[in-house]
């Protein structure tokens, strides 16, 4: 495979629909105009695990404007086997936050305040929504399934008596807190019942997905339904999954066929009901020469899930194509809980992971005595180091030479709290990161060429707010040889063919390589049938995603070093990071200006990781009682300093005809690292449990 | 939210005499917390009175030299005030230190200082909390309790006061003028708050119908050398774990007259006068400030998640004052 010519690709647009953003004239799904709307207000189990023993519904149906309350008595049946998506199918009730009842009304404030009329009593049962280090293997599982390729644990080589041999060894356990993605739009949906079936509004990165889960759960076709999202104001993996208040829309539209329902979930109600990242608990041990050579590397991780739909952060997963080493083991458990499904969040596994595994390489850089960046340089592999396979392109060492010239990261003095300013402690520290460079299926595209030259590209892709918009219309243009503006991207609703999620930073590859297929073909018959001259009623080709003949030839990954400075108040413990600086190795960047915003968004969110972040469950209510922006800390402006992001140059021939890779996560990867390993080089204090807050770090 | 009735009060006596009559009322200042509470359900007016345009908007120099702030002069207005800005900076710190911009514009004096508890369980009504539902218990005291109060805490309410204005007013000496049914008073600043005892539902000593309708700020000379510090697990939009508002009257190294109040640790905005009446008449040093600030916190009584409220309070007391010290010409 080579890569296609760039001419529009490499070149930092401006997003298309930007003016209209920041005019208001980009309708989210819940703003559509609708005529008629009803309004829906959910209703939330108070208990986390027992049986509804009553549902008073009078006082609500008494309401002025009220026009239904759905329960489990009244509720269509649904016809899923998913746990997280059968609400109101019986007494039962499986997490706290769970839907229980719903009102349907003329607007939302007699919804909302009629849903608070509904009285639920409830049998409570005792609940179990602790992840802790007391739960012992017998309440721990190996999880049943891994999103896409990835072992769920390995094996190689003899990693117990590697570690007993080693000359440095290193065992510690890592935590991350549980996170909630908390994209600024919340989810929403508009469903309406009309003769034909069912269309909806829905904040989702998955159109197609939708479509199929609302055919399957209201026994219809998958062309009875039909799935517009035009905009949608971020998702971080929150949006991916299909969750109950798709359903519940749906149900409330059946009830009052004919008139479109609006739901728009409170912030509240998103802390139960959209997913989350679940907590990890995270053992490293490494084993090293006296050089810093690893010997042997062993990472375990245990995570919850629940007990309706099983779903596995999976924190190990990158630690196999980190660093060479001879043996290497790495292993995953699950308890399985009375709480809401945890889901994929930026980066799920390699954020959480690499925050245990780099924050081991930097304790073993330091027991070592040899400079982070030397000791992660002195690892690197020559191939995969599970299977042997050759990297489709590697460039982690790049990156960390570049991100360590740029960074300023010599001379450094790598003893602790060496550094003071004014009574603040200055560190530096680094981090590695890996991203895999995925191709999802499931997508198909239509190109239609026109005689007066344009060519309409239509996919049921989606636009979560990265500038996918911009970005594949100009992976089109260079596809079909033509000037970005005789191309019409069309996107964002299932009358167009199916298109694979926008996740795992695959959405460019994989929509990308099916338009590059999708313009070959166009042009083959252009030649074959009609002279290289469009017909006078246009031409129209569709295709699948081709297969990527390397797959499994080659590893393919992304790969990053992440560098980052903190000030820690002497007296206080106050954090600043005032500089955090990022160079990654993707492929080609198809837009530098959003892929730049990607990748400090990534970075951001990184830094919000490391010190502010965190759902805090009470186990007796057994739900997260921090449940608002005001009290669940995302980082503020001011929090922020100089975050740099770059690329160095990278022709990857393997991945796909774009040569992209994929950089929706990989800023967030590592970053946490970086920060927390500043924070012991600034205090000579190693934070093991995020976040790192100030009482961490109190003299 | 449930269905209420909203007046606007012609004027400060249509107020209180509109809220004498309906138990279930509440005035309205910049609604910026109260509105809040009646989303969640919190809160259950049924009639708010609309104070913005009965309450006054000016703040204006008294022939003593203090400054009178009406009631429903903004957050953002009171910050940017040059009298205040000069005379009582650790007063505008405090306010920028407090919120969002957005908040700011919207929020009034009088309404900052009644503004409710933060804690998390106050504000979920699927919870127990005595502050909201006298006789339910506290979920604070076995729970998530990492931000709540050290000091003046009771068996039946460990809650913090959220307000930042309100800590920089007690180390002034401010007063707060009400009216109300019974006529006009007087209260000082640091007595207009309560501390929980057995009866956390009542936050502060006004009786329904008495609104705000000034704060007036005594002369106070060396307050031009004030700083207001709030340490918080963000660099903004984030309560204070801990806060110091400090004023010093340095004369020849000695300490002549010294104000401290503490943010984040107590029910009230709590006034530091054991430490205060430690530190004058001697020199200010790192030790004299310690000692001090340790014999404040003498009474603290941590809960599981908070021990670390007192060195940080401790710390961050003897920081504070010592800048002020180290800052000063």
């Amino acid at each position: 495979m080579s890569t296609i010519a760039a001419r529009v690709m490499g070149q930092a647009l401006d997003r298309v629909e930007g003016a209209d953003k920041v005019r208001g004239l980009a309708p989210y799904a819940f703003e559509h105009p609708v005529p008629e709307p009803a309004y829906l207000s959910a209703v939330r189990s108070t208990v986390a695990a027992g049986q509804i023993t009553g549902i008073d519904c009078s006082r609500a149906s008494a309401q002025s404007g009220v026009l239904a309350v759905l329960t489990y008595l009244n509720a269509p049946r649904v016809g899923t086997d998913d746990g997280e998506l059968r609400i109101l199918q019986s007494d039962q009730v499986a997490f706290r936050g769970q839907f229980v009842a719903a009102v349907i009304a003329e607007t939302s404030e007699i919804a909302r305040h009629a849903a608070g009329l509904v009285r639920v009593d409830y049998r409570p049962r005792p609940h179990d929504v602790e992840l802790a280090d007391a739960h012992g293997p017998d309440q721990l599982r190996v999880p049943q399934q891994i999103w896409p390729l990835f072992p769920i644990e390995t094996d190689k080589g003899d990693v117990d008596a590697g570690l007993a041999s080693a000359a440095i060894q290193l065992d510690e356990t890592y935590r991350t807190p549980w996170y909630h993605h908390n994209p600024l739009e919340p989810h929403t949906t508009i469903a309406c019942w009309t003769t034909e079936g069912v269309t909806l509004y829905v904040s989702t990165q998955y159109p197609a997905g939708v479509q199929h889960t609302v055919a399957e759960a209201f026994r219809l076709e998958p062309a009875q339904v039909r799935v517009r999202s035009p905009h949608v104001g971020g998702g971080f993996g929150a949006k991916l999954p299909r969750h109950s208040d798709v359903i519940l829309a749906v149900m409330a539209a059946q009830l009052v066929a004919g008139r479109p329902v609006r739901f728009a979930l409170t912030r509240h109600q998103m802390f139960s009901q959209t997913g989350y990242r679940s907590p990890t608990i995270q053992r490293v041990r490494l084993g090293a020469d006296t050089d810093g050579r690893l010997v042997a590397v062993a990472h375990e991780s245990v995570e919850q899930t629940s007990r309706l739909r099983e779903f596995a952060e999976h924190a190990t997963r990158a630690t196999p194509t980190m660093y060479a080493t001879p043996h290497l083991r790495t292993r995953q458990r699950l308890a399985a809980l009375d709480l809401p499904s945890p889901t994929i969040m930026r980066a799920p596994g390699e954020s959480t992971g690499l925050f245990a595994l780099e924050s081991a390489l930097d304790e073993l850089a330091i027991a070592c005595g040899v400079d982070p960046v030397e000791l992660r340089v002195r690892n690197e592999p020559a191939e995969h180091p599970l299977d042997g396979l050759p990297f489709s392109s590697r460039g982690l060492v790049g990156c960390l030479r570049e991100g360590a010239r740029r960074f300023g990261w010599q001379p450094r003095d790598a003893t602790p709290r060496a550094r003071r300013d004014n009574g603040w402690l200055v560190g530096t520290g680094m981090a590695a990161s890996t991203y895999p460079a995925m191709q999802l299926p499931g997508t198909k595209v239509t190109i239609r060429a026109t005689p007066d030259g344009r060519h309409i590209v239509s996919l049921a892709a989606v636009d979560i707010g990265t500038g996918t918009r911009t970005a594949l219309a100009q992976v089109a243009a260079d596809a079909l040889r033509v000037d970005l503006d005789r191309v019409e991207l069309r996107l964002g609703d299932t009358a167009y063919p199916p298109a694979a999620q926008e996740g795992g930073s695959a959405g460019i590859s994989s929509w990308g390589a099916t338009i590059c297929a999708g313009a070959d073909e166009l042009r083959r018959r252009l030649s074959t049938e009609y002279g290289d001259t469009v017909p006078a009623d246009g031409l129209e080709v569709t295709v699948d995603m081709p297969e990527n003949q390397y797959l499994g030839r080659y590893v393919m990954h992304s790969f990053g070093a992440q560098f980052a400075e903190v000030r820690v108040h002497e007296e206080t413990g106050e954090i600043r990071v005032p500089r955090q600086l990022g160079v990654y190795a993707v492929g080609r960047v198809v837009n530098p200006k959003t892929a730049r915003s990607q990748l400090i968004g990534g970075m951001t969110m990184g830094l919000s990781m490391a010190l502010h972040e965190a759902s805090v469950l009470d186990p007796r209510y057994g739900h997260v009682v921090n449940h608002d922006l005001a009290s669940y800390h995302i980082s503020s402006n001011a929090d922020v300093g100089a975050v740099e992001a770059y690329w160095i140059e990278e022709d990857d021939p393997y991945v796909n005809p774009m040569g992209t890779k994929g950089i929706g996560e990989i800023g967030i990867v590592g970053a946490a690292a970086a920060i927390a390993n500043a924070v012991h080089h600034a205090t000579g204090v190693r934070v093991r449990e995020l976040p790192i807050t100030c009482d961490k770090l109190l003299p | 939210m449930r269905p209420f009735r909203y007046e606007r009060a012609t004027d400060a006596a249509n107020a209180v005499a509109l809220l004498a009559r309906a138990p279930q009322a509440a005035f309205l200042g910049g609604g910026t917390n109260l509105v809040d509470l009646m989303k969640l359900d919190v809160a259950r007016p049924e009639l708010l009175v609309d104070v913005r345009r009965v309450t006054p908007r000016t703040i204006e120099q008294l022939p003593d030299g203090g400054v009178r702030i009406g009631a429903g002069v903004t957050n953002s207005d009171l910050a940017a005030d040059p009298l205040i800005r000069r005379r009582y900076p650790v007063v505008a710190q405090a306010v920028l230190n407090g919120a969002s911009t957005q908040l700011r514009n919207l929020a009034t004096v009088g309404g900052n200082l009644l503004q409710r508890t933060r804690c998390l369980y106050f504000q979920d009504i699927t919870t127990a909390c005595n502050k909201r539902e006298p006789g339910t218990g506290c979920s604070a005291i076995e729970g998530h309790n990492r931000d709540l109060a050290i000091l003046g805490t009771s068996p039946d309410c460990i809650a913090t006061n959220p307000s930042d204005l309100a800590v920089a007013l007690a180390a002034m000496d401010a007063t707060v003028q009400t009216i109300g049914p019974d006529g006009s008073r007087a209260i000082p600043l640091t007595e207009l708050h309560r501390l929980p005892g057995s009866e956390p539902q009542h936050d502060n000593v006004l009786t329904h119908g008495e609104l705000i309708m000034a704060v007036v700020l005594p002369p106070l000379p060396f307050a031009t050398r004030s700083y207001y510090r709030k340490i918080r697990d963000r660099a903004s939009y984030a309560f204070a774990l801990v806060s110091v508002a400090a004023a010093i009257d340095l004369v020849d190294g000695q300490v002549r007259d010294v104000r401290i109040a503490l943010g984040g640790v107590a029910p009230k905005p709590w006034r530091a006068t054991r430490a205060e009446d430690l530190l004058r008449g001697g020199p200010v040093d790192e030790e004299r400030l310690r000692r001090a600030a340790e014999a404040e916190l003498a009474d603290a009584r941590p809960q599981a998640d908070n021990a670390f409220k007192i060195p940080l309070a401790r710390n961050a007391i003897v920081r504070t004052v010592l800048d002020l010290v180290e800052a000063a010409p």
